[in-house]
């Protein structure tokens, strides 16, 4: 068991948005999160990235209890995580972007920048080096140059990939991968991510495209309004009830189709 | 001609200019122009290392530029220290107080960090105008020492602050220099982009604002202690927010974000203002509608147009160097 | 003592009401369209030389004269929310601030070229002084305070009574609900920041005739309103009121108690020792 919640809450105000949530991420698996709109997926990502503070419950990675744990502690940790909207900074090219993905494992500090010290000049080149090799894996080598504003959203997508990987995380949490891309590159990006559990990298995705999940996931957890409805291999879930219910009522992304 | 005009000559050819100058013009005006550009556009690296790098606009800064000035106009007039003492001790001062409202500040974001420091700002002018046992109040403190000599060299004459002023300049860029074009700069461009996506990335984004913050309030109060010096006169209104306002013009228009954009804004709206005489107190007739227009219209400011325009220049050309265009690109028109 | 404190609440309420109004303005337009508007205090400034200017150059009463300032003011609102505001609703957050700051520095200068530099005391056809409960008053103070009431009453009236005051709460709770459901944002937005305008031309045009009208007189008043919504919580109306009631309350009596030169230091320490405490204002609504 790689993360584990254990009666994980958030309410904001009178609103719970992930309620009482018991929820366990193998290693090695690819994990699916998935609900109707609103059904809290994302501020489940955001509690187990440390985003947010949970009301209550308990956050473990491996073993070790994270609930209360700063945002930056728990990347440290090995823990990665990508956003709906990519977070680029669109006037730099790729290989910028991703350099910096690999700073929390450097110690260099203001001194360092202004006496261009040995170990500033060190970690300036592992920080390099990572970048290109996590461009080379989500294939992004060719266009490390290019500014982020001249590529395809899909590119930005692998980008926002590389800069996860290049705090050499154990398990990266996407969310919503994805979103705003065609199907063919959909299946591309289904590919990277069997390639990232082939390297030994646990996925854990928010995910509305349904064939996707359904083909990729070894595992899908099922949200609604914030309360964990089902989980299980993706014929168990095709086949739960409780989750047909839950997608005709809310949401016209059903499961099944 | 590639070749040659890069930045770092560019850089060199201007600094030879300036080292040079002097020595072809007695004009005392004009030395002394220039002297208060260098003393400006160190405060505006100060507000640009916080706002235009690290994305957090702090509105204090005229605050923290009054604080350097004041310690270096009390302990020189009221204790008789020496310059360079009272210099070293007004920026432990004013980095020290720095730290103690950045704790607080800091932990503010956007729309409350901009309001807090505005505030603070404010604060800071307010117990300078009125704290009058200290600071002499609205009659300000006049007679402040030019720097004490350094061995042989004197700074009693125009030509030799002038020198003396471009010297803590060139410092304060190569300080900059270093700092950006390391992971510590990119990791203040980083916060700047998105501060939730450099927390998930590692990166201790409070810690790293607080340095960010303590430095840009040294460059302030360094800034403000030249200024007592070269000045010799200081009053509370060199606190007044509106100080803050003029740094931040000349940030946005020689670029925010920029290592250039500060000497560029600063040398362009001093020596405007000069032309500009005429309108004394009206010069925000012009100026202010020019900061709301270039914010909306032109944001990059010169500097960062001219780095943009070479940027998509360079794209150009790697990528008919880089035939075919990669496919992925080309799907995107829908 | 008794009479010095009764003398000082009322004091109080005079100021608060001031508050009061230009904090309604601020907080209405943040609810809306999440910009703090820095230039709110030159619209303050341009409503009490608007209400001065038409009383001098055309005679009309005072209270005619306060009508056209509103206008005015609020279509110079209009006008920001058009050309600069607007054009910035997807820009980076430092970007309105500097933008409002611009525009703030421009008025000032015009308003300046235009009227001049000096302090200029504003007539007021309520200079008498009455007993108001045993209280040797003003009638301007009365008017103060009664107009801030009345126009609070109106406001409420007309946010909570009418189908546009509605959309703007609406607005202010949802802005992305607000679009789906058909709301025309862009009129919210710009009846809104005419509102706005007004608040600040009223709460400026019944305060001069007890302070001066000059051109930097919406500094402070616009620090102090900011203040007054971090402390009743950025976009709420009740949170203004009040808001506004405390620091009047705060500067009247520790300018009696505690020293008048650092009366205006009061704001500026409630709002250091809040935001130390929380960092986002006292009435903060959970993280969006």
């Amino acid at each position: 068991m790689l993360v584990q919640t254990k009666g994980l809450t958030k309410s904001f105000g009178g609103l719970t948005a992930v309620n009482q949530v018991d929820a366990e991420i193998e290693t090695n698996k690819i994990t699916a999160i998935i609900g109707p709109n609103g059904a809290g997926k994302s501020t489940f990502f955001n509690l187990i990235s440390g985003l947010h503070p949970p009301t209550e419950g308990t956050i473990h990675f491996k073993g070790t209890d994270i609930t209360k744990l700063r945002t930056y502690e728990i990347a440290r940790l090995g823990v990665g995580r990508t956003f709906q909207t990519t977070h680029l900074f669109e006037q730099s090219t790729v290989l910028d972007n991703v350099i910096i993905g690999h700073r929390l494992r450097t110690k260099s500090g203001l001194f360092d920048s202004i006496f261009k010290t040995g170990r500033l000049k060190r970690e300036e080149a592992a920080c390099r080096e990572k970048a290109h090799e996590v461009l080379e894996f989500v294939g992004l080598s060719e266009m490390s140059h290019r500014l982020v504003s001249d590529i395809s959203q899909e590119a930005k997508k692998r980008t926002a990939f590389a800069l996860a990987l290049a705090t050499d995380p154990e398990i990266v949490f996407l969310d919503e991968p994805a979103a705003g891309i065609n199907p063919e590159e959909t299946d591309g990006l289904a590919e990277l991510m069997k390639k990232m559990v082939d390297k030994g990298i646990t996925v854990c995705l928010i995910e509305h495209k349904m064939k996707m999940v359904m083909s990729i996931a070894d595992k899908i957890i099922v949200l609604n309004h914030g309360k964990k409805i089902a989980d299980g291999t993706p014929d168990e879930i095709k086949n739960n009830e409780l989750v047909i219910q839950a997608y005709l009522g809310g949401d016209t992304n059903a499961p099944v189709n | 001609m590639e070749k040659v005009l890069t930045n770092r000559n560019l850089s060199m050819l201007l600094l030879a200019i300036a080292i040079l100058f002097p020595l072809f013009t007695d004009n005392q005006y004009v030395l002394h122009i220039f002297s208060l550009t260098f003393i400006w556009t160190i405060a505006v690296h100060g507000l640009n290392l916080i706002g235009g790098f690290t994305g957090q606009l702090s509105l204090a800064h005229a605050g923290f530029f009054g604080i350097g000035a004041y310690s270096v106009g009390l302990l020189t007039v009221k204790m008789g220290l020496n310059f360079w003492l009272a210099l070293v001790l007004g920026l432990i001062i004013t980095t020290a107080i720095g730290f103690v409202i950045g704790l607080v500040a800091l932990r503010t974001k956007e729309h409350f960090f901009a309001i807090y420091t505005l505030c603070v700002g404010y604060i800071i002018y307010l117990l300078l105008y009125k704290w009058e046992e200290l600071t002499e109040g609205v009659r300000g403190l006049i007679g402040i020492p030019v720097p004490a000599p350094i061995g042989p060299i004197t700074f009693d004459t125009p030509r030799n602050q002038y020198y003396l002023l471009l010297f803590f300049l060139v410092l304060v860029i190569f300080l900059m220099h270093r700092i950006m074009n390391s992971i510590i700069g990119r990791t203040y461009i980083a916060i700047r982009n998105s501060e939730e996506l450099a927390e998930t990335i590692g990166i201790a984004t409070m810690k790293q604002k607080m340095v960010s913050f303590v430095l840009s309030t040294f460059f302030a109060g360094l800034s403000g202690g030249l200024y007592a010096a070269f000045v010799r006169f200081i009053g509370p209104d060199i606190s007044y927010i509106s100080v803050t306002f003029d740094m931040l013009m000349y940030l946005i228009v020689g670029g925010m974000g920029t290592l250039s954009g500060p000497l560029i804004g600063t040398l362009l709206i001093v020596w405007l203002s000069q032309y500009l005489q005429f309108l004394q107190n009206y010069r925000m007739l012009i100026f202010g509608p020019l900061l709301t227009l270039l914010i909306i219209f032109y944001p990059r400011g010169i500097a960062g147009g001219y780095q943009m325009w070479r940027a998509k220049r360079y794209m150009r050309k790697t990528q008919q160097l880089m035939q075919p265009v990669n496919p992925v690109s080309m799907k995107e028109e829908k | 003592m008794i009479d010095i404190l009764v003398q000082q609440i009322f004091n109080a309420m005079t100021i608060g009401s001031v508050y009061s109004l230009v904090a309604l303005g601020l907080t209405l337009v943040y609810g809306i369209l999440h910009i703090p508007n820095f230039a709110h205090g030159a619209l303050y400034m341009v409503g009490g030389y608007m209400t001065l200017i038409v009383m001098l150059e055309t005679g009309v009463h005072y209270l005619l004269a306060i009508v056209a300032s509103i206008f005015v003011v609020g279509i110079l609102a209009i006008l920001m929310e058009r050309l600069v505001f607007h054009p910035l609703r997807n820009a980076p957050p430092t970007h309105d601030k500097i933008a409002a700051i611009g525009m703030m520095l421009f008025l000032e200068a015009l308003v300046q070229l235009v009227w001049g530099a000096e302090y200029r005391p504003m007539p007021t056809p309520f200079g008498q002084v009455v007993e108001f409960f045993g209280l040797t008053v003003t009638m301007q103070r009365i008017l103060i305070i009664g107009t801030a009431i009345v126009v609070m009453i109106l406001l409420n009236l007309f946010l909570k009574k009418t189908m546009v005051g509605a959309t703007i709460i609406a607005m202010s709770q949802d802005r992305e609900g607000a679009f789906l459901v058909g709301i025309n944002a862009n009129k919210v937005a710009m009846l809104t920041f005419f509102i706005s305008g007004g608040l600040a031309a009223i709460a400026a045009s019944i305060a001069s005739p007890i302070n001066l009208v000059f051109p930097g007189m919406g500094h402070l008043v616009i620090l102090k309103a900011f203040v007054i919504i971090i402390i009743g919580g950025m976009g709420s109306i009740p949170g203004a009121i009040i808001g506004g009631y405390i620091l009047g309350f705060s500067e009247s009596l520790s300018a009696t108690f505690i020293s008048n030169d650092y009366k205006d230091l009061i704001a500026f320490l409630l709002l250091v020792v809040i935001l130390t405490a929380r960092p986002k204002g006292l009435f903060a609504k959970g993280v969006h």
